[in-house]
């Protein structure tokens, strides 16, 4: 858990790089001076991030990657989770000697703001009130993630990053500081991700977010303060969720229409069939971990995200100064950010002919996919990462 | 920050990959027509070989356009900048004069409309280079003569019904299509049968007979 909390005099000693904070569960307070100003137009000052690190900054600081998690991710990407013991979202990928290998670079992974792993959210407590925020807080956006992204970067001393590397709502967050900071980014991998949420998808989250609101323990917004929480409207939130995360095949091979630890239906509404138990086992431990209001917040911050319209509607001129290396990667069998939307990306990034690949991996995983062991993303992921690191004149793997 | 690569090495292998110092025979006139640090456009790169070669040797900037999957995850699992596209439908994104060069090596009889995928390369490019089988070689012509059936030959080696060339032109043909639209034939080459670079321009008379396959620079105007 958190364990140190820098305050203002950390804001200034950014320059070594071997006195940079390292280690997992980290926090930082910024913003004393110069407030972060959110999209909807609050000033949120000072504002707390979480986040951990990985391997050493080198001395021209030109190694530092950072990831960007998704809806329900956090900053322990490849440590073990403190809440529910298990690895890191990315332990696969994030490590010594893995693709994002950590003896090579310098790897940050900030928990976005508005979420309720340890940085500035629904949940945490209001200084003006000493009561937690709750709706009170400013509804954020992709955009002040990654603005306050960009704090944390300068008080860690990077102007610019190597990578910035992230799939689904951490794929819309690498778009972002594409378009935000092109003279920042040298290399970008929006994995599994669109330029904006489809009208289908800010559907599905409007039903999570009903489920939430709905729940009488919500409370309306304030459960915290009456030591109550909607544990039953977050569950199905997350049920309606994580559907949205598998592919049917997937579904199918795992559970088909299997029975739950019973030889025959029962005509009631237990959890008859395995696909009902697991479901149910995924709303109820994820209501362990996470925040019902934070979920609110994110998805909305998800719905909100739309770079074309931010341009009225013409996706390529939110990349006109764009240098970046980009690589787009899909999933075939990804119905909630389909391919269509890696290629409307790619369409408008030739527009501009910015440096761009893309690729589509075949699998039935679903959504879910980027976050699995799929050998041919792993190997996309790994020769793209090799030839930006040679373009960026970083020293070459040390095969195994 | 700087984007630009690091000076050119002496060594085929530089950084995290390498590249062969022995390509096909077109590829290899392609690439020592191309000047080093140009940009390139490769359209229906394949597997990068070409775009490897050209980063490894010519410090290019370099990327590529390729129909299939496995072509376009081998490419840029090397670390190449290749997308999967469509030579037909997807030239049409890229802004007028992004590239110095617009490769189709060995494509243009592959897709549904030539015509108008020279007319994008010559938007796209400062210059196009094209190669491109002969059907008028006289092996195909003798193939087609005696036997009475579609050529199958080296650099034509499927059977009518498996094959993915549905625009075969001869020499004479591309030439001809050349002047109707206007462009202008820098330089050609004509390859052998052994793959040698023959001492006949693809432009002259007999190599649209002795000519397997040619390589067009050309340009607009």
């Amino acid at each position: 858990m958190p364990n140190q909390v820098d305050s203002r005099p950390h804001d200034a000693a950014s320059a070594a790089p071997a006195a940079l904070p390292r280690g997992k569960g980290l926090t930082v307070t910024l913003g004393h001076d110069v407030p972060l100003r959110l999209d909807c137009g609050v000033d949120l000052g000072p504002f707390t991030l979480a986040y951990t690190t990985y391997g050493r900054l080198n001395a021209d600081k030109s190694n530092a990657i950072l990831v960007c998690h998704a809806l329900t991710g956090d900053h322990y990407v490849a440590d073990p989770h403190p809440v529910t013991g298990k690895p890191g979202w990315w332990h696969e990928v994030v490590g010594p000697g893995r693709i994002i290998d950590t003896d090579r670079y310098f790897v940050v992974c900030s928990n976005v703001i508005g979420s309720c792993m340890g940085s500035t959210g629904p949940k945490e407590i209001d200084p003006a009130t000493g009561e937690p925020w709750g709706l009170r807080f400013p509804v954020i956006t992709i955009g002040d993630m990654v603005q306050a992204q960009a704090r944390l970067l300068d008080h860690l001393g990077i102007d610019t990053l190597f990578a910035v590397i992230g799939g689904s709502m951490g794929g819309m967050q690498v778009l972002e500081w594409v378009h935000a900071f092109p003279n920042r980014v040298f290399a970008a991998v929006p994995i599994a991700t669109s330029y904006r949420h489809s009208a289908q998808n800010i559907a599905f989250n409007e039903v999570g977010r009903q489920a939430i609101t709905a729940d009488p323990d919500w409370c309306g917004g304030d459960y915290l303060k009456h030591d109550r929480r909607p544990e039953r409207g977050l569950a199905v939130a997350r049920m309606a969720a994580h559907i949205t995360y598998l592919s049917e095949q997937a579904l199918h091979r795992k559970f088909g229409r299997k029975l739950q630890n019973r030889a025959a239906i029962t005509y009631g509404f237990e959890a008859d069939f395995q696909v009902e138990s697991y479901l149910r086992y995924q709303g109820s431990s994820f209501v362990d971990r996470f925040d019902a209001n934070s979920y609110l917040y994110i998805t909305r911050a998800m719905d909100y995200f739309d770079l074309a319209e931010e341009h009225g509607g013409r996706l390529a001129d939110a990349f006109t100064d764009v240098k970046t290396r980009i690589c787009l990667i899909s999933f075939s069998s990804d119905w909630l950010f389909p391919t269509s939307e890696s290629r409307a990306i790619v369409h408008a990034l030739n527009a501009v002919a910015a440096n761009v690949s893309f690729v589509e991996v075949q699998s039935d995983k679903g959504h879910d996919a980027f976050l699995l062991d799929e050998p041919e993303f792993h190997e996309t992921l790994a020769g793209f990462l090799d030839g930006a690191a040679e373009h960026r004149g970083l020293p070459r793997r040390v095969e195994g | 920050m700087t984007h630009q690569a690091p000076p050119p090495a002496a060594a085929a292998t530089v950084g995290s990959s390498t590249a062969a110092s022995s390509i096909r025979v077109d590829l290899q006139i392609i690439a020592d027509l191309v000047e080093p640090g140009a940009r390139v456009l490769d359209v229906g790169c394949g597997d990068g070989t070409l775009l490897s070669y050209l980063w490894h040797f010519k410090r290019v900037d370099g990327r590529g356009i390729e129909l299939s999957m496995d072509g376009v995850q081998a490419a840029v699992a090397q670390g190449l900048s290749v997308i999967q596209g469509d030579a037909d439908t997807d030239l049409k994104d890229f802004p007028a004069h992004a590239f110095d060069y617009a490769i189709l090596s060995q494509t243009l009889q592959a897709t549904r409309e030539p015509r108008g995928v020279l007319t994008e390369l010559l938007r796209i490019g400062r210059r196009a280079i094209v190669s491109f089988p002969n059907f008028g070689f006289w092996r195909s012509r003798l193939h087609l003569v005696v036997k009475g059936r579609m050529p199958v030959t080296p650099c034509l080696p499927a059977q009518w019904w498996d094959t993915p060339n549905i625009h075969l032109c001869t020499i004479r043909d591309f030439e001809m299509l050349c002047r109707e639209m206007g462009v202008t034939v820098e330089t050609s080459f004509a390859l052998d049968s052994a793959g040698r670079r023959s001492r006949l321009t693809a432009t002259h008379r007999l190599a649209n007979l002795f000519a397997e396959q040619a390589v067009f620079v050309l340009r607009r105007g």
